[in-house]
């Protein structure tokens, strides 16, 4: 599955420019390049050679590391090598490994968030159907799930960063920097991207346990005198986890990819960034590099729900 | 039925969204050449704008600069952005280079490594420097002749050194007969016969033709010196060894940059640089709006970018802080190319039809205004390069702008057109306004009858589009709507590219108009040969007559921008020849 989702990836972000007519080599250089010249760096990245080469080429880099050679010009690219940065000569790895931490800190933290406001205001709202506390908060969430990450990122950094103060945006994060600066810099991301999800969530988590709450096995473990948290967590809430759950793998997976909005909003150095930059610059081996990080993560993610939903389903188990 | 308890949460919950997007909106109102006072304690109103503002020779502190884009390379022989080439003088050293003065005063070549300009022989062929005493690396080594030979050599190694200005190669070596110093079999890889370096302090450079320009290919960070031993290739980008009063502390790309004091760097060797901060940092950061906003809140000085405020940010920065805003003049020039070879434009009537038809004040609103868009263009040359003159043909200043449709009426008759003709004008969609501006000219062409169609294109495709000719053709393009700067300011660098027969290209092309005149041709032989640039520039408001005698070429607007000066820079100036931006060299931040 992982080699398809790499031959897909590779074909889509580095053989259609070729095919489109686009030189890669051309790419690499820049425009005012001699023929000669052109056809060296063709040598050296192994444009000429047929596709599965080079395919086969760039996998087996990653674990085993690879040589770029033109003549006596070689650059080796050691494991794992996804390539380098056409602008910046640096190891795609290195972008990759200097981005993931912050990703995943991002997606970990936002999850968490939204995962928690969003089940709970769903469970709370499908309990006090009609309330006034329900149409509420269906309201707020259908403002969360209509307002962009960009609007209300730059309203909560209007509000909290440049009116109140109350919170100061590190330039860059690195892992150098201090725990503190990590939660400075992410407490807003966080609450924007979980305020965008966990209305989702919400609403998501609502309809599905409203349904659940009027089924029959409902009703009898409550006939049996099973106490109501009971009935809510152990029977309705664990059935309603499964359709949630099967989002929530696909929006971690994305997220891993690289929440693009949010990071470019609020300047997060992380895979969503790193993919706007490198699309700007034309720096395809970034952009190959962080879309199959993408796909890989999405990938994972769906494998870990697949594998979750026996623990939380023992029907999945017995089938 | 809600209770009134739950009325008011509701009340007060919209009352929160409604405050949230006004906090939003306020920023992104409307704009335009508003007067109003500021309240910043900035040093005026366009105080850095042609003359110096807060003059000072006090060092220390740190430089703090912001960009939305990072430079296109560290490595200053494959660097092409300007920000970049303004930026590199922190680190890198010319043979000559721009001189530290204010406006139209900075486009005049100064000695920078060298002790003179050059002395020019052999008509216009040869010309020879010697280099200054003290000229130092970061190791404190001496910076010799055979270093910038060796630099300028690289730019040969285009499948390693990829990207930069190719100006030195073409003028040196046309036939690019030499391979580069990576395949220079040399022993010290000195190998490129147009350069000569007798001794460590003097190198001279063998043109096979006169190029009255040459000084100015020199100038451009192409032209730095490389120390062969610190020469990592492709991987010079990451670290480049410093010649300048700066040196690299850190740099991570599409992040950040440090630069700090280069201790073996000494001012007595280098009298273009203020070198006043102690440290420059940089932030690349992503939202620009963002930026802005923490370029008022003081966070950082200056933006590295250099292309102007937001939408959003100049507005409250030119209500507010007034003091502490520049409206600079880059020397960009918008422009429509009139293509020669699409009917009707074949004939100068239809032509000059399009410019009296025209209404530039109208063009010069949708990009923003006159503070934010720019000045109602005349001559094709921007102000900025010698040539550019008050020449009017089409009365375009003397009616402010506004269109003469009884003359494009006249015009249409001449050429046989008299109900008008459809044509269709390519805008770039990723150009703010581009789009909206074609619209506005298809809007009032249409009143004479010139009917417009406009086909909004990928920028990044546009030079497989209208840079080729046969694409042009196959798709019935007549016009062409974009932006151009000059690589130098000459002639030359500003106009070559699109008016030169001899530059018309299969692909790539920047002579979109298709022009192809003997005597413009001829201009620009002759303007080149010169190497008095007020001679050149005589000859080059000859060809910019031509060109709009000819209706070849219209330019419509000179951009401006709004650019924040923070209230800590000192010693802030703009610079012409880094195309209306700040001389970061000089910047410093201690009153």
């Amino acid at each position: 599955m992982v080699l398809v989702v790499l031959l897909a990836t590779f074909t889509i972000f580095f053989m259609l420019p070729k095919w489109a007519g686009q030189d890669i080599a051309v790419l690499f250089a820049g425009k005012a390049t001699g023929a000669e010249q052109l056809a060296g760096i063709r040598v050296k990245l192994g444009l000429d050679d047929p596709v599965l080469v080079q395919f086969w080429d760039f996998v087996k880099g990653i674990p085993m590391g690879r040589d770029y050679v033109n003549g006596n010009d070689v650059t080796h690219c050691a494991a794992p090598c996804f390539g380098y940065s056409f602008r910046t000569e640096a190891p795609v790895w290195d972008t990759l490994k200097d981005a993931l931490p912050v990703t995943l800190a991002l997606a970990a933290g936002a999850c968490v968030l939204w995962l928690a406001a969003g089940v709970a205001t769903g469970v709370l709202s499908a309990l006090k159907r009609g309330t006034v506390w329900d149409r509420s908060a269906m309201t707020i969430a259908l403002g969360g799930v209509s307002l962009p990450v960009f609007f209300t990122g730059m309203v909560a950094m209007g509000v909290f960063v440049h009116s109140l103060g109350w919170v100061k945006i590190a330039d860059s994060l690195s892992t150098d920097d201090s725990i503190g600066t990590w939660l400075q810099t992410l407490i807003l991301p966080w609450i924007v991207l979980a305020f965008l999800n966990a209305a989702m969530y919400a609403r998501l988590t609502r309809a599905t346990m409203l349904e659940i709450l009027g089924e029959d096995y409902i009703r009898t473990a409550r006939a049996k005198g099973l106490g109501e948290p009971a009935v809510i967590t152990r029977h309705a809430l664990r059935s309603a986890m499964t359709p949630i759950l099967t989002v929530f793998g696909l929006d971690l997976g994305v997220l891993l990819g690289g929440a693009v909005l949010t990071e470019s909003t609020f300047n997060l150095p992380g895979l969503g960034l790193a993919a706007v930059q490198a699309i700007s610059n034309k720096d395809l081996p970034v952009i190959l590099g962080v879309t199959l990080f993408a796909a890989l993560a999405i990938a994972v993610a769906n494998l870990v729900v697949d594998l979750l939903y026996a623990v939380i389903d023992p029907r999945v188990r017995l089938g | 039925m809600p209770t009134s308890s739950s009325k008011r949460r509701l009340a007060a919950g919209a009352a929160l969204v409604v405050a949230a997007l006004v906090t939003t909106t306020a920023c992104g109102g409307g704009d335009g050449d508003d007067n109003s006072k500021g309240s910043s304690k900035g040093a005026g109103y366009d105080a850095a704008y042609n003359k110096i503002a807060n003059a000072s020779t006090k060092k220390g502190g740190t430089l703090k600069m912001v960009g939305k884009q990072d430079l296109d390379s560290a490595d200053p022989q494959r660097a092409y952005y300007g920000m970049s080439w303004d930026f590199m003088r922190f680190y890198t050293r010319q043979l000559v280079t721009y001189a530290p003065k204010a406006g139209a005063g900075s486009t005049e070549l100064v000695p920078d490594l060298a002790t003179d300009n050059a002395k020019i022989t052999d008509g216009g062929k040869t010309y020879t420097y010697t280099l200054r005493d003290g000229v130092t690396w970061e190791d404190g080594s001496p910076i010799t002749s055979k270093d910038v030979k060796y630099g300028i050599e690289r730019i040969w190694a285009k499948d390693t050194i990829t990207g930069g200005p190719q100006y030195l190669q073409q003028n040196l070596d046309p036939k690019l007969e030499y391979k580069g110093p990576y395949k220079d079999k040399a022993k010290d890889k000195l190998g490129l016969k147009a350069i000569e370096t007798p001794d460590d302090k003097t190198i001279v450079f063998k043109l096979p033709k006169p190029n009255g320009d040459f000084e100015q290919f020199l100038a451009m960070p192409s032209g730095s010196p490389v120390k062969q031993d610190k020469d990592t290739g492709a991987k010079y980008t990451q670290k480049p060894f410093s010649a300048g009063p700066y040196k690299f502390e850190s740099y991570k790309a599409n992040k950040k940059i440090v630069l700090v004091r280069n201790d073996k760097w000494s001012k007595a060797s280098d009298p273009i640089r203020a070198a006043l901060p102690d440290k420059i940092d940089v932030t690349i950061s992503a939202n620009l709006e963002e930026n802005d906003k923490r370029l008022m809140e003081g966070d950082y000085d200056v933006d590295l970018n250099g292309t102007g405020m937001t939408q959003s940010g100049r507005v409250t920065a030119v209500q507010d802080h007034r003091d502490s805003v520049d409206n600079m003049r880059t020397s960009f020039v918008r422009y429509v190319a009139l293509i020669h070879t699409a009917k009707p434009f074949d004939n100068v009537h239809c032509r000059k039809a399009v410019f009296y038809a025209t209404d530039f004040a109208g063009l010069q609103q949708v990009r923003g205004g006159k503070l934010a868009g720019g000045d109602i263009a005349n001559s094709t040359l921007p102000v900025s390069i010698k040539g550019h003159s008050d020449y009017d043909p089409y009365g375009v200043i003397e009616r402010k702008g506004k269109p003469d449709a009884a003359k494009a009426k006249d015009e249409l008759k001449q050429c046989g057109k008299p109900g008008g003709f459809s044509t269709k004008i390519t805008a770039r969609n990723n150009n703010p306004g581009e789009v909206d501006t074609a619209e506005a000219l298809q809007e009032q062409l249409g009143k004479v009858g010139i009917k417009l169609e406009v086909d909004a294109l990928d920028g990044a495709e546009t030079s497989a589009i209208t840079g080729s000719p046969k694409v042009v053709k196959a798709r019935g393009y007549g016009m062409t709507m974009s932006g151009w700067g000059p690589d130098f300011p000459s002639g030359q660098g500003f106009g070559q590219p699109l008016w030169d027969s001899r530059f018309l290209a299969d692909t790539g092309n920047y002579n979109e108009s298709q022009i192809k005149d003997k005597k413009i041709d001829g201009l620009f032989d002759k303007a080149i040969a010169e190497t008095d640039p007020e001679a050149a520039g005589k000859i080059y408001e000859e060809l910019d007559k031509r060109i709009l005698d000819q209706a070849d070429w219209m330019p419509f607007i000179y951009e401006k921008n709004i650019t924040w000066r923070g209230p800590r820079l000192t010693n802030v100036y703009m610079s012409d020849a880094y195309n209306g931006r700040y001389d970061y060299a000089s910047l410093g931040v201690v009153k």
